[in-house]
């Protein structure tokens, strides 16, 4: 008797309590929303939690549905700030204007691509774009397999490629500033997002080259040997400085947060990207990326206390 | 010619046979070993970063800050909804297989068609969910379509389990009941359901210890990689859950991450321990009360 | 002793409560029925969606290139979708765990079986039980932090992360399903075949592997393959382990990826829905499931058709 009232209930007060705690208020309408690049995506979700200490209630959920994504979301006025590894679209644009989102574009830190070698590889310290081109190119897929099928004057050394996966923007930006295309690529290298799984594999395989984040480099740099980058001038090496004027081109590029204007009426949404411009120097040295120069900043920060609404005008 | 002549004929035959006995002695010694082995060193490497910190923060860029309340929260949240669901609908299922549909192809077909169900890999079931729940039914990536999907995953599991007890139920009490002029349903629920309890009760708890374990349908559908807050509303609120964390966790390359998949599989392990040891205890409970 | 008996007052109602338990019954009967259907439902709603969103897929791949095409960038630019690098390393990854596992669980379901006491038969059984229902991820955590060092200590040229490595976890995974069911259908071959072979001079060796072993091929046969079906459709630790490299190689030291691991790794990026890109997780499913829905009928085909008749 007992047991059969006891299994009719059971059931039903299961529902109840999970409806009863599952069903509160959904958290989005007091949160704010941000998503798109998953480069950015370090730099964003450092900053929201160090800004959750600050202030426990406020929700930040950080996606990284990749840049497009973000952009896809934002442009409908679905997310309050999208991270962009890359500037937004024409397409992008005319679909905000049509939606009537307003947004800004700040600026919150550099991001430079690091082309490493095998310590031993002795005969390239400078390789040109040109030179990257005809080794990354689909076409190369079989046809350029040793070094001195791209310089004659470097040794028979079979060249083993390394890179990161096809889903990240590292390799979207890459392949754009190089081949021309984003996403051009052979495929015949390999390809992984562990940077570990890079850096082991360059440190043993003489002919070894790779690229990636300049922040990977940073922490690996005793077992491996950078190269210099010339574009159309001097060959220039990554370092901080070299990636955040602009100079070690066309291999770093500026990591951006797009705001909704709109959102920016809300004093939890202001006050977030207060503190994202204040700290993302500290969050980008943290996970590796380079931080703004102070013009940059300020810009920056005109540009958002011009946009902030007139009553809530406080300094930065 | 005799025994002892015939063996003569094969002097390293007994030889042989010892050693393929100890060869199968060493396999057994393998598996448990390796595996006991691998166990170990998990534990031992997750245990000191076992700490109420972790258990309560939430997941972080900075490995000593993060922690598995999220994950441990969302998937209580996924199991208690793939309960709620699957329980009624797989004992439903199974009931009516065994004790309503008459024997026909139909029903076969219905039989092996749950047979193959049960073989599906995860993943594919992950692939559904994101078609149906997250696209179709607009459910989005919320606890509502992973623990829908997840459901889908066990089903075959409750209800070939519960189809098991009922069968192991002998007819006499049946016919004793309906010779009483019990109706069917009354004899289903007075009689045969209390009676195989204990075999449902381990069936569900098998069920939900595999689907806590279960990763791949939620990547399927998309949960979120980082979410730091509890779900507060099931149809809409992104989620985390204990394998997708470990999962991630897993793929980082620095090593202080992977000391902490080693904790959340420490704690995940412990999870599962107490799931099948309160079945272990559970059946017995119940299987006192039945007398044949 | 309250199950032992109906509930005798319900059945002397008033003369309504005739028809009042036939509609009972007749609403439990759709309920029921429902229930049941939900599984029917269940296949016809992998088999539709998975036709329904690979359809737009295939009318921009054909089916021939899709199953003969050699390389598999979708992501890359120029695109290939040919599903073979993927079989290839789906393949690779399941003949690798089957040569770990099928060895060592087939000898340890013989231990179990013909050596073992009943004792130390019950207290292993449960020891495997709890070991097939370790989770995926944490085998492959074990591959990611443990086996792969191991591999390449042995090995220094291998990847990262390689086929072997996946074998190696993937084959312990499924080795408590070859052990459980072979052990079951060896045990259940009746003793009167043994005591023959015993009473002709056979010795224990001659008795396993030329009586018992033959007897209950068939049993262990579908063992094998239910296990290979689970090996086929193994994600988690495949999308550890393996490193996600698409590439036809039967080399075993080699990063490669699996159909299944994949579809995790497309998942967890960013494509947008509704393009190629995206809808080649539909495609990949559809074969995926496909493969691993042929194996599996032919287990379950064989265990139920194929039994030794012992006279």
């Amino acid at each position: 008797m007992f047991l059969s009232n006891w299994r009719a209930l059971s059931a039903p007060v299961m529902m109840a309590v999970v409806l009863a705690v599952g069903c509160g208020e959904s958290s989005t309408t007091q949160s704010i929303r941000v998503d798109g690049s998953s480069t950015v995506f370090p730099i964003s979700m450092s900053v929201a939690e160090d800004f959750r200490t600050d202030h426990p209630d406020l929700k930040v959920p950080v996606r990284a549905s990749g840049t497009g994504g973000g952009m896809k979301q934002f442009s409908a006025g679905d997310i309050d700030i999208c991270n962009a590894s890359r500037h937004m679209t024409d397409s992008e644009k005319e679909t905000c204007k049509q939606n009537k989102v307003d947004y800004l574009e700040l600026v919150v830190a550099f991001d430079g691509l690091a082309v490493v070698v095998n310590p031993e590889n002795d005969w390239c310290d400078c390789i040109t774009i040109e030179q990257l081109k005809n080794i990354w190119r689909p076409e190369s897929d079989g046809t350029v397999t040793k070094w001195s099928d791209v310089n004659p004057d470097w040794p028979e050394e079979e060249l083993k490629l390394y890179g990161p996966g096809t889903d990240s923007g590292t390799f979207d930006y890459f392949t754009e500033v190089v081949c021309g295309e984003a996403r051009a690529s052979r495929p015949d290298y390999t390809a992984s997002e562990n940077d570990n799984a890079l850096v082991r594999g360059v440190v043993a395989d003489k002919g070894a080259l790779c690229y990636f984040g300049i922040a990977y480099y940073a922490e690996n740099k005793d077992e491996l040997k950078l190269l210099g980058v010339k574009a159309d001038g001097e060959c220039v090496v990554p370092t901080e400085a070299t990636v955040r004027d602009g100079t070690y081109a066309p291999l770093s590029r500026p990591l951006m947060i797009y705001v909704n204007k709109k959102s920016l009426e809300r004093p939890e949404v202001a006050e977030f990207v207060k503190f994202y411009l204040a700290n993302a120097g500290k969050a980008a040295t943290e996970v590796g990326y380079v931080p703004v120069n102070d013009e940059v900043a300020a810009e920056s920060d005109k540009l958002l206390s011009e946009a902030l609404p007139k009553t809530d005008k406080k300094g930065t | 010619m005799s025994i002892s002549q015939h063996s003569d004929g094969r002097p390293y035959a007994k030889f042989a046979s010892e050693l393929f006995a100890w060869t199968c002695g060493f396999c057994t010694f393998l598996c448990i070993a390796v595996l006991g082995l691998l166990l170990w060193n998990v534990v031992s490497f997750g245990w000191d970063s076992l700490s109420w910190k972790f258990l309560t923060s939430w997941p972080s860029m900075k490995p000593a800050n993060s922690g598995i309340w999220a994950a441990l929260v969302g998937s209580l949240y996924l199991i208690g909804l793939t309960a709620l669901f699957s329980v009624p609908i797989g004992v439903g299922s199974a009931i009516y297989l065994e004790e309503y549909a008459p024997p026909s192809r139909w029903r076969t077909l219905v039989q092996i068609n749950i047979a193959n169900l049960a073989g599906v890999p995860s993943i594919v079931y992950g692939i559904l969910g994101l078609g149906l729940f997250v696209q179709m039914m607009m459910l989005g990536k919320s606890v509502m379509s992973g623990a829908l999907t997840l459901t889908l995953v066990v089903l075959p599991i409750v209800i070939l389990s519960t189809q098991e007890s009922l069968r192991a139920v002998p007819g006499t009490i049946r016919q004793a009941s309906y010779a009483l002029g019990a109706t069917r349903w009354q004899t289903i629920w007075y009689q045969l359901l209390p009676a195989s309890l204990p075999g449902i009760m381990t069936g569900v708890i098998l069920a939900l210890s595999r689907a806590l374990g279960e990763a791949a349908p939620l990547v399927a559908i998309g949960a979120a990689t980082y979410v730091s807050f509890t779900p507060q509303n099931i149809f809409t609120d992104e989620f985390a859950a204990l394998p997708l964390q470990i999962f991630n966790w897993a793929q980082e390359p620095k090593k202080e991450f992977h000391q902490l998949a080693a904790a959340g599989i420490v704690v995940l392990l412990t999870v599962l321990i107490l799931m099948n040891a309160v079945a272990v205890i559970l059946r017995q409970r119940f299987s006192k009360k039945i007398r044949w | 002793m309250a199950t032992a008996t109906p509930k005798v007052s319900a059945l002397r109602s008033s003369s309504g409560g005739v028809k009042y338990r036939a509609a009972v019954e007749l609403i439990v009967h759709s309920l029921l029925l429902g229930c049941a259907a939900i599984s029917i439902i269940t296949t016809v709603g992998i088999v539709l969606i998975l036709l329904i969103e690979s359809l737009p897929f295939f009318q921009e791949v054909s089916v021939w290139e899709f199953l003969t095409g050699t390389k598999w960038s979708p992501l890359l630019k120029p695109q290939h979708f040919g599903i073979l690098p993927l079989f290839c390393g789906t393949l690779l990854v399941t003949a690798g765990s089957a040569i770990i596992a099928i060895p060592i669980g087939l000898g340890t379901a013989i231990f179990l079986s013909e050596y073992a006491s009943s004792g130390f038969r019950d207290v292993v059984k449960p020891i495997l039980e709890i070991l097939a229902g370790i989770p995926s991820v944490v085998f492959g955590y074990l591959a990611v932090v443990f086996i792969s060092p191991l591999i390449r200590e042995v090995f220094p040229s291998a990847d990262l992360f390689n086929a072997a490595n996946a074998s190696i976890v993937v084959g312990f995974m499924i080795l408590p399903t070859i052990v459980s069911i072979s052990e079951d259908v060896l045990r259940s071959v009746p003793r009167s075949l043994r005591e023959g072979a015993y009473a002709l001079g056979a010795t224990k060796l001659d008795v396993t592997v030329g009586v018992v072993v033959p007897a209950a091929a068939s049993g262990i046969m579908a063992s094998f393959l239910l296990a290979i079906a689970r090996a086929t459709g193994e994600t988690m630790a495949v999308a550890l382990a393996a490193g996600n490299t698409p590439k036809m190689t039967f080399s075993f030291l080699e990063s490669i990826q699996t159909m299944a691991a994949y579809i995790v790794q497309i998942c967890q990026g960013d494509t947008p829905a509704d393009s190629l890109e995206y809808r080649t997780i539909f495609a990949v499913g559809l074969a995926l499931f496909t493969f691993t829905l042929i194996l599996n009928v032919l287990a379950q085909w064989i265990l139920t058709h194929v039994r030794e008749k012992y006279e």
